[in-house]
């Protein structure tokens, strides 16, 4: 959608809000729900996709705040993108402070209210002139990256094997990236850790792939930066994360079919070809590897997924992973590996691993 | 046999009768006179009680002045005058100079004063602190002259001392004045003798009291009605409040010639087959000559009366003040939001009648942080001091307070912006001692004290849900106000409204969502009654209220 499209948009809505307020009419605001039991998943279309279900808000005594709050933040946002200019989500939450009595405390508030006007509008909020702080991970590994210089708008090429026992680190916005490589494959890691490890062995080079470090629950960007290269270069996209629910029920779902809160965009930010290497329940077994008992929160994590989760719902192989890390009562983390030797992971576990595809979950 | 001059011999030279007069003069703590602020406070009160009981017998609407004359080095001259009865010559020098001298220790009738002691131990202190004699001149009527007499307590003998008596032109029809100088010192705040005539009129909407204060300020406090309250009716006592001593004595006393009878016609609620009842549990033959009833006898038939079930006594003999009288005398000194009163029916404690009313005055200008301000009441008569002693504080400390919108942390008295007001009625009040400032702990009157305070405790938590709900209201309008601007700015900014634009939709926004909310009604309570320079009167040293309120008795 382009940019005057969506400045169109919003001056749509803030014409219907006042045609209603003229007729002496409370106006309603649409947005779709935002939530698990709001999204379907079918392995055709690959990610979670948004239904019908949506939530309305009208202008009552009760609303009128974050009525007006979202209106401001829209006006905000066309300023922006009449202007070109990008405003990250801690700018406009300081933006507010000269709202006066409509200003938000705390940022939060102010995040809540840009992913309604997000949704609302049916976009993301990079198209709307608002970038999250987060970054979007870490690479390395045979990438080139081709970005622009921001001041002369010349092509720079990005080695990725360049960074010595560093990482190049994926900016907020990749839309406009351009990738060369001749990598079999994309491992995307959950902790720094281990990716820390894999550079440091320069893994990359001896399974000629592409690194990629997640940092717990991938970013957007993340997301979006592992789709566009695997698309781009049609790579397969493994992912390794610790063998605990929130690796398999946050980390792992969220990269492959995006998130209920996000659902009106999951069609950009998902990887529909990652697959699961581990750590699978199994491998806590194959592996014998060191556990610590599942904390409540973690059986609270598995019964839920179960229960409310699409993607999980629609696998038989997960609900049976699942069950399986319930049945054992034990978690079991990346660098449990290092029980077999520091460098047992490269030397074996992933290239086993990636040679047994019948040892994966989908 | 030459005597022998043992110790007990000597000893015995030294001992001998003390009078009643004499023990009490070296023992005033127990008729509250402490301190010097507690004995004016104690004089006037003894003095006003006794006319408004006089007034109220004679079925006269009291109109009582008190003057409290400043006479330097703490020496103060209190003059209290009535428009009651009059007392007759002989009695005279009785009544205000004889300790225990007075009609109402031998009946069981609801009055303010019941021992007798009040007024004489005035007498007797004033001649102690000044060694002057107390003055008081009385008429019984226009027919009769006025007497005029200067007396004295002889503390050996408890016997009145008549120092000048002449007969005196009084231009009044009847009446009683008094007289009395004293050491004491004069203050403000809640054990004042402001508070005194203030929380007396309060209670007493009949009576006008004109004071004049030792600044030589005149304070009136205006008759409310000219109702006077239900003349409250004498009883005789009921079998079940007898205790040994006391029956011991009726015995000796009695015109009755059986021990049945005895029992039928000196006590409330026994009929002939009661007696009979009792006097056969107690071993004794009904036509027994009471007179000749010996203390083991007497005391088997304590025992058969405790066993017996007996009805309990009338209760026509209590007037309360009424819900009504109540809420006026508050409101009139109380600038509140809300009013609650309760009147409770008639229960009993031992064998004594009593009735408890209570009232709360909620919101208005009272502090909100501090403990509520507790008034009591023991017929008609303002408790002012040992405030933690007494039943009505116990009582109150039990009450879960919370559910009525005040705060409290457990045992003890509520904290917020309320007066609580409650009083006590009985034919015989049970003080935990002479000074007559606490009230007994029967756990009969702590019942309906609690049953009472709870019954305004219940109205008082509609109301306050009432104004939470308005509040909240309050809060939603000043929340659209608040924010109804900017969505006004926004869309002006969004689709290019002009200024005009811009502000109808701020009008129309604040028509269409206020309309909604319908119109808002006030529900404090209108209070007319209210008068600003009467309820200033006692707490206008709000500071010292809390800095002095309980410890005067401990001094």
């Amino acid at each position: 959608m382009s940019e005057k499209k969506i400045a169109e948009k919003m001056k749509d809505v803030a014409k219907y809000i006042y045609s209603s307020i003229i007729k002496k009419q409370s106006p309603t605001l649409e947005s779709p729900l935002r939530s698990l039991s709001n999204v379907d998943y079918s392995e055709e279309k690959g990610y979670f996709e948004l239904q019908g279900k949506m939530k309305q808000r009208t202008l009552t005594a009760n609303t009128v705040k974050t009525f007006a709050q979202t209106l401001m933040m829209m006006n905000e946002s066309k300023k922006i993108i009449e202007t070109d200019d990008i405003a990250t989500k801690r700018e406009m939450y300081y933006i507010s402070k000269n709202w006066g009595e409509a200003r938000f405390k705390e940022q939060p508030e102010s995040d809540s209210i840009m992913d309604d006007v997000e949704a609302m509008l049916m976009v993301n909020r990079e198209q709307l002139g608002f970038i999250p702080e987060e970054k979007g991970g870490d690479v390395a590994g045979e990438l080139i990256v081709i970005d622009k210089d921001p001041d002369t708008g010349k092509q720079i090429k990005i080695d990725c094997t360049k960074f010595g026992s560093g990482a190049y680190s994926v900016p907020s916005s990749v839309e406009h990236l351009g990738f060369q490589t001749d990598a079999k494959f994309i491992l995307a890691i959950e902790t720094a850790g281990m990716f820390q490890r894999l550079v440091k062995h320069k893994y990359w080079k001896k399974a000629n792939c592409i690194l990629i470090s997640m940092g717990g629950v991938p970013t957007r960007a993340c997301r979006r930066f592992i789709r566009r290269l695997a698309d781009d270069q049609k790579l397969p996209v493994y992912v390794f994360t610790d063998g605990d629910p929130y690796g398999y029920g946050s980390i792992y779902r969220t990269l492959k079919v995006g998130s209920g809160n996000a659902a009106h965009i999951n069609k950009f930010f998902c990887v529909p070809q990652a697959k699961f290497i581990g750590i699978t329940p199994q491998d806590i077994l194959d592996y014998k590897l060191p556990t610590h008992p599942l904390k409540d929160v973690d059986r609270k994590k598995i019964k839920d997924v179960l229960k409310n989760d699409p993607f999980v719902k629609h696998h038989k192989e997960w609900q049976k992973a699942l069950k399986q890390l319930a049945t054992l009562g034990k978690r079991a983390e990346q660098q449990a590996l290092a029980k077999h030797g520091l460098n047992f992971v490269i030397s074996d576990y992933l290239p086993k691993k990636l040679s047994d595809s019948k040892t994966w979950l989908p | 046999m030459s005597e022998e001059i043992t110790k007990a011999h000597q000893m015995a030279a030294k001992q001998k009768e003390i009078s009643i007069a004499e023990f009490f003069s070296k023992n005033r703590h127990l008729l509250g006179f402490d301190n010097p602020k507690k004995a004016l406070l104690t004089t006037i009160k003894e003095a006003v009680d006794n006319s408004l009981d006089a007034c109220e017998e004679a079925r006269i609407l009291p109109e009582i002045s008190v003057e409290v004359i400043d006479m330097g080095s703490s020496r103060f001259k209190v003059i209290i005058e009535d428009n009651g009865p009059g007392i007759i010559k002989s009695q005279i020098s009785k009544i205000f100079a004889k300790l225990l001298y007075g009609s109402k220790f031998h009946r069981l009738k609801m009055s303010r004063g019941q021992q007798g002691i009040g007024i004489s131990a005035s007498v007797m202190y004033g001649q102690l602190t000044t060694g002057r004699p107390a003055k008081i001149t009385s008429k019984i009527s226009p027919k009769h002259p006025a007497h005029y007499m200067e007396l004295q307590i002889d503390t050996k003998t408890n016997k009145p001392n008549i120092l000048k008596e002449q007969q005196v032109e009084w231009n009044k029809d009847h009446g009683t004045r008094v007289e009395i100088d004293l050491e004491a010192s004069y203050s403000k705040g809640s054990q004042s003798i402001d508070a005194y005539l203030k929380q007396t009129a309060i209670v007493n909407p009949h009576c006008t009291i004109i004071y004049t204060n030792p600044k030589a300020e005149q304070i009136i406090f205006p008759r409310a009605t000219d109702v006077l309250p239900d003349e409250p009716k004498e009883i005789k006592p009921h079998p079940y409040g007898v205790e040994l001593g006391y029956l011991i004595n009726m015995l000796a006393l009695t015109e009755a010639r059986t021990l049945q009878s005895f029992l039928t016609s000196d006590f409330s609620r026994v009929s002939a087959n009661t007696a009979k009842e009792i006097c056969q549990k107690a071993g004794i033959l009904p036509n027994f000559k009471p007179s000749e009833v010996n203390r083991d006898q007497a005391e088997r038939l304590i025992k058969a009366i405790n066993s017996v079930k007996i009805m309990n006594p009338p209760t026509d003999c209590v007037t309360p003040i009424g819900s009504d009288s109540l809420e006026r005398g508050m409101k009139k000194e109380i600038k509140a939001e809300f009013y609650a009163t309760t009147t409770r029916p008639p229960s009993v404690y031992r064998g004594n009648p009593f009735i408890v009313e209570a009232g709360v005055a909620y919101g208005g200008d009272q502090p909100g942080d501090k403990t509520v301000r507790l008034l009591r009441y023991a017929n008609r008569v303002p408790l002012q001091y040992q405030q933690s002693a007494c039943a009505i504080t116990q009582a109150l400390t039990q009450i879960n307070f919370r559910g009525y919108g005040l705060s409290q942390s457990r045992n003890s008295l509520p904290v917020g912006p309320a007066t609580i007001v409650v009083h006590l009625a009985s034919v015989w009040v049970p003080f935990t001692s002479e000074s007559k400032e606490a009230i007994a702990h029967y756990p009969e009157i702590i019942k309906e004290i609690k049953l009472a305070v709870q019954g305004c405790g219940r109205q008082l938590a509609s109301y306050v849900k009432k104004k939470q709900r308005l509040h909240n209201e309050l809060k939603k309008r000043s929340y659209i106000e608040k924010y109804i601007p900017f969505i006004s700015t926004a869309l002006k900014d969004l689709i290019a409204l002009s200024p005009q634009q811009a502000e109808e939709v701020e009008s129309d926004l604040k028509s269409l969502l206020e309309e909604k909310r319908g119109k808002l009604k006030s529900i404090a309570a209108e209070n007319t009654e209210y008068d600003e320079t009467f309820a200033k009167i006692g707490s206008d040293a709000e500071a010292e209220l809390y800095a002095d309120s309980e410890d005067g008795d401990e001094q």
